[in-house]
């Protein structure tokens, strides 16, 4: 038996999916952050593997992109939780509810 | 079944497996850990699919960079040691969302993209990305280098409650 790229494809879905669950069933905002990662990274893997399927390099500098996007999400988002943290000295996403109407 | 199938089974493995300790576990810093076992197995999948660099910017921006930050944030923010008891709300809603994702994607993606008999790529090296990333995406490349000095400066404005809103 030999395995094709669809495989990849299948276990970045399942990734994939691992994330979202998880972003749905945390409350620590932090952990809620590893999810958004696992997501992310699921995402690249499917963007490699696109790369591979089609024979070209656009798939793994896209996938590059998308790692920079996510340092810069990761470092505005954990400032964002420094703050709420330093105002409600707590990190969990149910307390923070200043911007429910 | 080559080494090349071999390896995709069993990092495979590994990263969900891992994956889905970081969604379960009770322990904040072991979840973080666990991360760092899934980035990195999904680093070695991008080695088999022969991209070299994204495998290492990968091992150095997540696992180096971006695990630290989080692993930072969560001794900052006074995370208990031990087990948190509520760190888990109801799953049935979760459990439909995840399932119906995970269904609809594997569907889509393996439906949409199959195997075709294209000549794999050359492997993606630093030499090869390089030349290909500053001929034709020049512009994204200088967007995004403007997108990480906005989002330095907004943490910093973001964190520190003397400039920023975070004191009030």
């Amino acid at each position: 038996m030999t395995l094709t790229p669809e495989w990849y494809l299948l276990l970045a879905a399942a990734l994939f999916t691992i994330g979202a669950v998880g972003v749905l069933i945390r409350r620590n905002a932090i952990v809620l952050f590893m999810c958004v990662e696992l997501m992310l990274n699921a995402a690249n893997l499917a963007l490699v593997t696109f790369s591979r399927i089609n024979g070209t390099l656009d798939g793994q500098i896209i996938a590059f992109f998308v790692m920079v996007v996510a340092a810069a999400e990761v470092v505005v988002g954990l400032a964002i939780i420094m703050s709420i943290f330093r105002t409600r000295r707590s990190a969990s996403v149910d307390d923070s509810n200043l911007l429910k109407y | 079944m080559t080494v090349a199938d071999a390896l995709l089974l069993g990092l495979g493995a590994v990263a969900v497996g891992a994956g889905a300790l970081v969604v379960t576990t009770a322990h904040l810093v072991r979840a973080g850990l666990y991360l760092v076992v899934c980035l990195g197995a999904v680093a070695g999948l991008y080695l088999v699919l022969t991209a070299e660099l994204v495998a290492w910017v990968q091992v150095l921006i997540y696992v180096g960079a971006v695990v630290v930050l989080l692993l930072f944030a969560v001794m900052l923010t006074r995370a208990p040691i031990g087990a948190s008891a509520d760190l888990d709300r109801p799953g049935l809603p979760a459990l439909l969302v995840g399932g119906g994702a995970s269904l609809g994607l594997a569907a889509l993606l393996v439906d949409a993209y199959r195997w075709s008999s294209v000549p794999a790529p050359a492997p993606g090296t630093a030499e090869v990305l390089g030349a290909q990333l500053f001929r034709s995406w020049v512009l994204p490349f200088e967007v995004l280098s403007v997108l990480l000095l906005a989002a330095l400066v907004g943490a910093i404005i973001v964190s520190r409650p003397d400039i920023g809103g975070g004191g009030r």
